[in-house]
This record gives C-alpha cells, structure tokens and sequence, in this order.
C-alpha cells in the first residue's frame, strides 16, 4: 500500500472531540480551547477523541453524530492541524457495522491525515476478529496493539477490553504485556513516551471497574523514562494524575458525560440538562514545544 | 432515570411486548448494573428470557462460552433456552463484574 493511499484509508478511520493538554516534563496543564493560542506555543503533535459512541441514541443525548460534528468542526478551525489523531475507543456504542460506517464517515470529515484508533469494550461486544478489526485491526496485525514514532514521541497502543480480571478491572493478559516489555526494553530513558488505551491504566474506581488489573505493572516498565504521558478514555470526563514523570489522563467524550466515581448507581449515561451538555463534552490536543515537551489542552463544545 | 420516565419504560415493554414471555418462560431484568435474580435454578427445557432495562448496554456472555447475547440496548430482550442439566455462570462482557449463575436440573 502506497502512503498516500494508507493516510487516506487511517483518515477513513476517523476522529472527534477532544482536549487540548500541555504536557511540561510529564506534567499536564490543561486550558480552555477558546483561550488556546497554539501558534505560541508551538505545533499541534495530536489530538486525543474519545468515546464517540455513534449508535446511542437516549436521553442523555439524543444527537451524538451531532455532537461529533460540532466537535469536528472546532478540530478543523484549529489554526494548525496536528499531524494525526488518537481515539482511545468506544467508536460506536453497540459493535454494529452501520454504526461503525456512520462514524468513518463522520471522522473522515477531519482535516487531520492520520488517525490511530484502539477499541473500547462496546466496540468488540461482537469478539475478537469482528467488525473493529475488520476496520482497524490492519496496523497491528489485527492484534489491536502496537506502537510507533512520530516526531521524536514513541506512542503505544494497547488493548484492555478484551480480557478482564475476575474484579472486573481491565487487562492486558500476558502475551500483550510481554510484547510491551519487549517494545520498551533498550529503548532510551530520554525519549518521550505517550501510551494509549480505552480503560484507565490506573485504577480510578475498583467497584466501577475503572482501572487495569496489571495497573502497577505497567507503571513500572513506565518509570524509568524522563517523560510519560498515558491517555485513556471510557469514563467520560477529566481525572489527572501526576506520578514522578508519569502524567495519567482520561479524555472527555463527544457523546455522553458519566456520573464521577460512586455518584450514581452504576457507570451509565449522565442525564443533565441540555445547556449543560455541550460543556462536559470535549477533545485534547497535545503541542510540543522545540524541546519536545508535551503540553495538553482539554476543550469543551461550550 | 427518574421515576416517571421509568414508569414510561416499563409500560412501553408491556405494551410493545416485542419479546413476550411465554408460559413456562422464566425472566431475568438487567438493571443498575445488575442481573435480577442473580442465581436461578430451573428444569432442563426451560427458556430464560433477558432484558435490559439500563440506558447502558449489556451482554449475557455465558463464561464456557454456550452462550452469547449481542450487545442488548435499553429494552432489548434476548433468551436462551437451556437443554442439559449443569451450573452455567455468566458474566456482561461489556461490565465483567456483572455476575450470574443459572443452574439447570
């Protein structure tokens, strides 16, 4: 496959809303999109979608290509188009091929060239080897993970919705976590990592299984390195966590915000009022500086 | 959900009743995240009805893998019917802490 033909079957894949981050030496600040002046601080590496759920259809949203959309055309009026973008998962809400071509269709609409994409647990409720992977299984051999350098920035994605541990929390399972180590092993302590995938890879909230069972694991293999940025979705909304040079962060959705850790009876849409909406949805978009810091920017449709 | 909208959903199921139960049928609701009742015993020959009343979608995902539900939306039933005697636990696979068992005699 030629590039040219390659960025245009990634770009098929897709992209929404997001945040933009500023990440300094590991060490996230987030501002208001509005306020963003990216041309001062440097060129958008890329920009985080999540959770785009195109399928969903009740209270807590009834238009979510809507949202997408509006989404996409904030992504678009960015004054500098990052060089690619992540969606950490959950693409469509039920795993049916219809939902799947809406949202191809939807993200191709972004300006952005290149889109890497991980499954969330409502993208593979059909199993391994189904609709997802039929459509962006191709980059990792229809693993789901894998990684690759841009820009100085070494990114891998992993998988953590198709095996769970018995409490319910996320997993790698141990053919993926072996291949991490591998990919990490001799690499240098100087690059700038940024690990991406659907569930939390901390554990936020046990009961709501919002975490990754091989949590601390991971962090470890993470340690050693000068700058970490991990980037997660499935919650729907912000939590932050600094640990030594390791920043965790969760992204918005576009579609539907989630009640915060024990609010509510279980993790399930967050029905507010209309005006409110657009101001829980959102994307991230990360910058890097000349030192090839990272910085993050989280930004509503508000 | 407020009250009034769920009162709204369950009287929608009755009335559409796109997956009755019929006699000799046996229900289970899926709802807050959870399976109602979560452990059940009936006959070899019986069928077990799900639905999901959460605006969450859920699975029934059996964990020997006899059985497996699409992804169920709000509302949507599905039903297996258990032939052979056994213990068969499953599990949601989009929320794995949603455990259940049915034991068939």
């Amino acid at each position: 496959m030629t590039d040219t033909s390659r960025r245009d079957a990634l770009k098929c894949l897709g992209v929404g809303a997001g945040t933009l981050f500023t990440l300094s030496g590991g060490v996230f600040s987030a501002f208001d999109m509005a306020e963003a002046r990216i041309e001062e601080v440097g060129t958008p590496l890329f920009l985080q979608i999540s959770d785009t759920h195109i399928g969903f259809n009740k209270d807590a949203n009834p238009d979510v290509i809507g949202t997408l959309n509006g989404t996409i055309d904030a992504i678009n009026a960015l004054p500098q188009q990052p060089a690619f973008a992540l969606h950490t998962g959950d693409v469509t809400h039920l795993s049916k091929a219809g939902e799947f071509d809406t949202a191809s269709q939807l993200l191709s609409r972004l300006r952005v060239s290149e889109l890497h994409v991980v499954p969330g647990e409502h993208d593979v409720t059909d199993g391994p080897g189904a609709e997802f992977f039929a459509r962006f299984g191709k980059p990792s051999g229809n693993r789901g993970y894998y990684s690759f350098d841009a820009k100085g920035v070494h990114f891998i994605a992993l998988v953590n919705v198709m095996n769970f541990k018995p409490n319910g929390l996320g997993a790698l399972g141990e053919d993926q976590l072996n291949w991490l180590k591998g990919d990490l092993s001799g690499r240098s302590a100087s690059q700038p990592i940024v690990v991406f995938a659907h569930m939390p890879l901390w554990t936020i909230y046990e009961p709501w299984g919002w975490g990754t069972g091989e949590g601390e694991e991971i962090a470890s293999l993470l340690r050693r390195f000068g700058s970490v940025t991990v980037l997660n979705g499935h919650i729907h909304q912000i939590v932050q966590k600094v640990e030594g040079n390791i920043l965790f962060h969760t992204a918005r959705s576009t579609a539907y915000p989630q009640p915060v850790a024990g609010g509510a009876p279980g993790p399930g849409p967050l029905l507010v009022p209309p005006a409110q909406l657009p101001g829980m949805l959102g994307v991230t978009v990360a910058v890097a500086d000349k030192k090839r810091r990272l910085s993050l920017t989280d930004t509503t449709l508000a | 959900m407020n009250s009034k909208l769920f009162a709204f959903v369950l009287l929608t199921i009755s009335a559409a009743g796109l997956h009755p139960v019929e006699a000799g049928d046996v229900s289970v609701i899926i709802k807050n995240f959870d399976y109602s009742p979560m452990e059940l015993s009936i006959a070899a020959g019986t069928t077990v009805v799900w639905k999901n009343l959460d605006g969450e979608p859920h699975t029934i995902a059996s964990v020997d893998g006899m059985f497996r539900s699409p992804a169920l939306d709000q509302n949507d039933s599905y039903s297996f019917t258990f032939n052979r005697p056994g213990v068969f636990k499953y599990i949601c696979s989009i929320h794995p802490k949603m455990k259940a068992v049915i034991t068939v005699k």
